[in-house]
């Protein structure tokens, strides 16, 4: 699964991608942002500390959900008024990508799906706006804006924005979950399920003191 | 220098020192905890500066020790909680305030839980990812949630009064969230709305043994008081049981009523015809002649069939055991009187002497009427050995509805016991009004 390693242009430290349609990554080393053009690594900028972090994840866990495999490659930490999440960037064994969030512990995971024709424009989502989606009827139950607080690891776009960005999140009374993601134009959707812990059989969790 | 992306191995818990009075606070929810209230001097903290900046001080003249302590273990449904943050927190209705106390339960893995007290009883709570659907059942706003309807019990306004530990959200004294709950026993749904957002949580009633044995807590949990909204009903299911047995028993009382009657042989062992005048004779009474009766000890019934008419007659019976003189006496009395707006009473009667051994009888009538009306009676007399009667029957029945009954009673009282609580209690008929228990 991984691309042959490169050297961070900052440092030049090897740099790996265990996912080959990545198209940033960060250096282990040096904190470098680095871009994948064509033939090598830019650096687009650097990540500062990351905020104190309690989350059992980390770049390298591995689960299973679904008997499909995965790996943690990535992950982008959001900040909003009422403190962080996390957004883990997955691969699948099936060189598929996809999302688990984990805000104060309550998991979901996601994929990146087509928009039907309309999605609720920014100004127009509400709190119960109603939305379908691939036959799931979604309720919109919060309404976040957030910015990027910092970024790890291989990512599927380019992304360093401070500015802040509206987030829908909805769910059904069956535990579907969808992400309506405003950062972008059109904005783009993700759609997956809430998990229990148990549900993603873990490996390589990050370990806490009195909690083994 | 502290690497920020290589994660460190093993995350440890800190510990910091109050600005306000230099206490130690300990944090045990790791990078989670936003606030954490000191224990001596109750200042809540902010915990994501490394100032610890005082956020609010509260004080309060009498300290509450939560009755599970801060940093408590527990496994609940196989998974290890540890309590980190306590809040009590009150609603008032009218002139009453009611208090009930929440821990949270956290795990680094499988998130937080919470738990709630209100006078003994406590529920098990976890927040909610999926979305309970409102429906209205009956013009009554109501739930469902995964096959199961919930009914709205309440709708308050919770006020936190009492802070202690530590919490991953903003929190003060004085904090405020408006809260429908809706039941359906042993589980409450409860939609906490704050700024525009609800969040539902789904609770389970636990028994305070149980939590006990899973806190390990010393002694006993405190007694109950009163029926909680989502307390499961100890007559759940058993009006329904109970009246399916009902019916059960009650086919079968009839099946055996039947049977008795088909065995019974129901012979008839005597009739003659008689006529009586009063007046004629100063002792009326005569005996029949002598008739078995056989067969196992069972009933006689005697039947009189009079011509009366706007009249009564007295019969003083004895049946009478020629061999051993056992006599059973009885009276009848007959009367019938009838005119243009209908009648009243019967010209007939009979009387069913019960459990008369096998032997050989006669019986001593003596009728009487009032001798003025020189009117004569034709009667005729039946006695019939081993007829069937069904007031065994007819007694064994009725109390066989006492069971079910006295249980459809008491599951109507424990749930209205349960609905005075709620917002759709009746009208108290008299101002205050204690528990009875």
């Amino acid at each position: 699964m991984s691309a042959p390693a490169a050297n961070c242009p900052n440092c030049g430290a090897p740099v790996t991608f265990r996912w080959s349609s990545a198209v940033q990554t960060t250096c282990e080393f040096c904190h470098s942002i680095l871009v994948r053009t064509d033939m090598n690594l830019e650096k687009v900028g650097e990540v500062s500390d990351l905020p104190p972090d309690a989350s059992p994840i980390q770049i390298g866990t591995e689960g299973i959900y679904q008997n499909k495999a995965f790996v943690v490659i990535g992950r982008i930490i959001y900040e909003y008024e009422q403190g962080y999440w996390n957004e883990w960037h997955l691969v699948y064994n099936d060189s598929t990508n996809g999302w688990l969030s984990d805000a104060q512990l309550e998991y979901d995971l996601s994929w990146q799906t087509q928009p039907p024709a309309h999605l609720p424009a920014s100004d127009e989502i509400k709190w119960g706006t109603p939305f379908q989606s691939n036959s799931k009827s979604y309720l919109t139950t919060s309404l976040t804006k957030a910015h990027y607080k910092g970024v790890q690891g291989e990512l599927p776009f380019q992304y360093w924005n401070k500015s802040d960005l509206l987030f829908a999140d909805l769910r059904t009374p069956t535990g579907d979950f969808a992400t309506i993601d405003y950062s972008e134009d059109p904005p783009l959707l993700f759609e997956g399920r809430a998990v229990e812990f148990d549900d993603l059989h873990f490996k390589n969790l990050r370990l806490f003191e009195g909690w083994s | 220098m502290a690497s920020s992306i290589v994660t460190p191995p093993i995350v440890r818990p800190k510990s910091l020192n109050c600005p306000g009075c230099g206490a130690a606070v300990e944090i045990r929810g790791f990078a989670h905890t936003l606030n954490a209230v000191c224990p001596n001097c109750l200042s809540v903290l902010d915990a994501t500066t490394p100032e610890f900046q005082i956020l609010q001080r509260f004080q309060r003249k009498e300290r509450i020790q939560p009755k599970i302590p801060l940093g408590t273990r527990a496994k609940l449904a196989n998974i290890a909680y540890q309590v980190i943050g306590f809040q009590q927190r009150e609603v008032q209705t009218g002139d009453d305030v009611f208090c009930w106390d929440e821990y949270l339960l956290f795990n680094p893995y499988y998130g937080f839980r919470y738990l709630t007290e209100y006078q003994g009883h406590w529920n098990v709570v976890r927040v909610l990812s999926a979305l309970p659907l409102e429906v209205a059942s009956g013009g009554k706003p109501a739930v469902e949630f995964q096959g199961r309807r919930y009914r709205h019990f309440d709708s308050l306004q919770a006020r936190t009064n009492y802070i202690l530990g530590e919490f991953p959200w903003q929190i003060r004294v004085g904090d405020s969230v408006d809260d429908r709950d809706f039941v359906s026993p042993p589980y409450m749904l409860s939609a906490e709305s704050t700024a525009g957002e609800i969040t539902w949580s789904l609770a389970e009633y636990t028994p305070g043994k149980q939590i006990w044995t899973a806190f390990q807590l010393p002694g006993s949990p405190p007694a109950t008081s009163g029926v909680f909204a989502n307390q499961p009903s100890p007559y759940e299911g058993k009006p329904g049981s109970a009246w399916r047995t009902w019916l059960w028993l009650t086919v079968a009382l009839v099946a055996i009523a039947l049977l008795f009657s088909v065995s019974s042989s129901n012979r008839e062992v005597f009739q003659n015809t008689y006529l009586f005048t009063p007046g004629l004779k100063t002792d009326a009474a005569f005996v029949t002649p002598a008739f078995e009766l056989t067969g196992r000890t069972s009933n006689v019934e005697i039947a009189v069939r009079t011509d009366l008419n706007n009249n009564w007659a007295y019969f003083n019976f004895a049946l009478i055991n020629e061999d051993t003189g056992q006599d059973f006496d009885f009276g009848r009395e007959v009367s019938y009187y009838r005119d243009g707006d209908g009648s009243e009473g019967s010209p007939h009667d009979s009387v069913i002497v019960p459990r008369v051994p096998a032997g050989k009888y006669y019986l001593r009538v003596e009728p009487e009427m009032e001798s003025r009306m020189l009117q004569s009676m034709s009667y005729q007399l039946t006695v019939r050995r081993d007829v069937p009667t069904h007031t065994f029957f007819w007694i064994a029945g009725i109390l066989l509805l006492i069971p079910p009954i006295f249980i459809s009673v008491r599951a109507a009282g424990f749930e209205a016991a349960r609905w005075r609580e709620s917002d759709y209690a009746p009208a108290p008929s008299s101002g205050g009004g204690g528990d009875d228990d």
